[in-house]
């Protein structure tokens, strides 16, 4: 049987992480995964930090991660990263938002900018695009998983944030 | 049409409401607690008939009401609302149900979000009820139909056991076809089994005991306890979230899964033990089946005591396995949870601090009134102690230091657990009186915004009879009533505080000022509703 690819997202209630592992898990769900999906809710309300981990591969049995075999994280910020950095598997990858080079334009106010501002509030949507280049997920999976997850009025500038992050991000 | 191929991704907690939908459910009622609040909101949704009740224990009496009115009723909280329950269960395993009964305790291991980590298990074999566990959500949707099922053929409550990582985990399931477990019909009298006088109880305790041993032989006989086979040099015992964990730590040995975990499948057990170099039970929490195991003669090896606490994973079970010493407790990770900027509570937190007040307090967000910068908080025990525990101490402090002592409590604790406090503060009021804050934000914030009888709306958030606080206050005895809004002037408020203190008297304050976030998670259901309502 094939491993499991194992992801955390990580980061601070309204961040957006429970929405992007919902993104994910669904994208994985529909590509045909078995998958599971684990996280804890409650306080995160009250600005918590919150982790969700996602599994998929043939066959999933436990939903956590075990400890230190991450192949991905995903942190909204880097001040995050410290926190999870120790579950990372060697050779796994960590984003954060400065794997996406040029994602947010360092000279722009994000109070006065409104493009630099909706960036950076789909932090999450933008690395779950620089994730996607490291999975062999079909592309209309990721964008039903996106459409499903979101308002319709947001389907379009996400659906643009999620291929800047996939086109931008190092790898 | 049901599709069998058809795959659901799942949460543990919507996989049992769905189950719920597809074996006719008519009731579902409970108190919200995480990690199980999620079950009774997604029934509703998916069109079932779901309540609120102000606690626990009213909960579970209006599910037994049903059952003996031939219904199926289930009825969910989290671990602690079972000791809430507790009263009603231990009899209503003696009585039995013509209908059925499923009761789902959501036990928090780990407690991510509660004031301690009590293994229910032990409360299935101490009031004589069967219990399952499942591992994932497609084992919730397929045991909360068993449960039924077996509920009605034996006419007995069964307990859902769950766990945080079993609610709150998405899994891949797919659905069976829909049946009806029971009908209610013409109400059947059946005084013996029902009116638990100590003649009726005598024989219904033993009705009990021969319940359980048929149905201990129908568990050892089914197809949920399976051996996986494999090495024979280690045999692992396991049930519910351990089970995954220990399959894949230990992907070669010989399994021996547990579903039905009481009454215990004993000859099962003993016949698997027998047949590995190693038997070892893998548990998260108490050692329940070891202890029950070995009860039996059955030589199983446990886990060392340092993996008592908190969660098992992967990782642990390695451990466990290898003989390793437990791990140091971890230090919580990344930011602790807060207040929110602009909560009602801050001021409340902030005028006692002020005041150097010794507080009793609850069960809700406010109990974050202890983190810094407001350390504004002496207890907090359990739902509604804050009333008891603060009369107590009032009695016996020296009357210069009583002077200082303040309880607080939110809204649906209030209403869950404090309302008989208030009665015993009315009734043996201290020497230097006492005042009680009701904190009174409109909400069950803590779980998620749920509805009590204080706001005056239902589960589904339609209009119901609304809860007046201070008409029932004043109906206990207690004539010194305040409402106030804590936010609007911070130093009316402090005043106010000062005022009762100083008094000597009984008084409770309502401190009433609705929650920020239900404020604007509201106003978007409105919007939304509006909006929809526009739409031809």
């Amino acid at each position: 049987m094939k491993p499991v690819t194992n992801v955390i997202i990580a980061g601070v209630g309204g961040q957006g992480v429970v929405k992007a592992s919902d993104i994910l898990t669904e994208a994985v769900f529909r590509a045909g995964f078995d998958v599971k999906k684990s996280e804890i809710h409650g306080m995160s309300q009250r600005g918590g930090s919150v982790a969700s981990d996602i599994r998929f591969g043939e066959q999933v049995l436990s939903p956590m991660v075990p400890p230190g075999e991450a192949d991905f994280i995903l942190v909204m910020t880097e001040d995050e990263a410290e926190a999870v950095e120790s579950q990372l598997k060697a050779g796994g990858t960590l984003l954060t938002p400065e794997s996406l080079p040029g994602y947010i334009d360092e000279d722009a106010d994000a109070d006065e900018d409104e493009e630099t501002r909706l960036r950076l509030r789909c932090m999450n949507v933008a690395l779950l695009g620089g994730l996607s280049a490291f999975l062999d997920i079909p592309d209309t999976c990721w964008r039903e998983a996106l459409c499903a997850n979101l308002p319709k009025r947001a389907w379009e500038f996400n659906g643009k944030v999620f291929q800047l992050g996939r086109e931008l991000v190092d790898q | 049409m049901l599709d069998p191929t058809e795959r659901l991704l799942l949460s543990g907690d919507a996989a049992v409401a769905r189950a719920a939908l597809d074996c006719g459910v008519h009731l579902g009622v409970g108190y919200p607690g995480t990690p199980s609040t999620e079950i009774l909101e997604d029934f509703s949704k998916l069109g079932g008939n779901a309540e609120w009740a102000p606690n626990e224990k009213v909960a579970l009496e209006v599910g037994i009401g049903a059952a003996f009115g031939g219904a199926a009723a289930l009825v969910t909280m989290k671990h602690v609302g079972l000791n809430v329950a507790a009263d009603p269960l231990f009899t209503v395993a003696y009585t039995g149900v013509p209908g059925a009964l499923v009761i789902v305790s959501a036990d928090d291991p780990g407690m991510h979000s509660s004031q301690n980590e009590q293994d229910n298990r032990n409360f299935a074999k101490a009031a004589g009820v069967p219990m399952f566990e499942p591992s994932d959500s497609q084992e919730a949707y397929d045991l909360t139909r068993e449960a039924f099922r077996l509920s009605h053929k034996h006419q007995i409550p069964v307990l859902l056991r769950m766990t945080t990582r079993t609610c709150h985990s998405q899994t891949v399931l797919r659905r069976a076809a829909p049946i009806r477990i029971t009908e209610p019909g013409a109400y059947q009298r059946d005084i013996k089994s029902r009116v638990m006088i100590p003649g009726y109880a005598r024989p219904a305790h033993r009705r009990l005991r021969a319940k359980l041993a048929a149905i201990e032989q129908e568990f050892t006989g089914s197809e949920l306890n399976y051996v996986v086979e494999g090495d024979r040099a280690l045999g692992i015992i396991a049930s519910g979230i351990s089970y995954v964990h220990a399959r894949e730590a230990a992907p070669e040995a010989s399994f021996l899964k547990l579903t039905t975990t009481h009454p215990l499948p004993v000859a099962l057990a003993r016949k698997f033990a027998a047949g590995v170099e190693r038997c070892i039970v893998i548990e998260e929490g108490d050692p329940y089946l070891v202890e029950n195991l070995r009860a039996h003669g059955i030589p199983v090896e446990g886990k060392d005591e340092g993996y008592r606490f908190g969660e098992l994973n992967v990782g642990l079970v390695r451990g466990i396995l290898a003989h390793a010493p437990a791990p140091e407790p971890a230090t919580p990770r990344g930011r602790p949870p807060q207040l929110c900027a602009g909560c009602p509570h801050r001021t409340v937190f902030a005028t006692l601090a002020r005041q150097n007040c010794i507080v009793t307090g609850d069960i809700g967000c406010y109990t974050l009134g202890v983190l810094p910068p407001f350390e504004a908080m002496d207890s907090c025990v359990c739902m509604g102690a804050s009333i008891g525990v603060g009369l107590g101490l009032r009695h016996v402090l020296p009357p210069e230091e009583a002077r200082r002592v303040v309880s607080v409590i939110g809204d649906s604790t209030f209403v869950h657990s404090g309302i008989t406090g208030l009665v015993e503060m009315a009734y043996n009021p201290p020497p230097t009186g006492h005042l009680v804050l009701i904190v009174d934000n409109g909400t069950t914030a803590m779980t998620g915004f749920q509805e009590h009888p204080g706001t005056g709306k239902v589960l589904d958030h339609s209009p119901a009879s609304k809860l007046s606080f201070e008409d029932l206050v004043k109906s206990i005895g207690i004539t010194r009533v305040h409402v106030i809004d804590p936010t609007e002037d911070m130093r009316a408020f402090s005043d106010l505080v000062k005022a009762c203190l100083d008094s000597g008297e009984l008084a409770v304050v309502i401190a009433r000022r609705p929650c920020l976030l239900a404020e604007r998670k509201q106003t978007a259901t409105e919007r939304a509703a509006a909006s929809q309502s526009c739409t031809p």
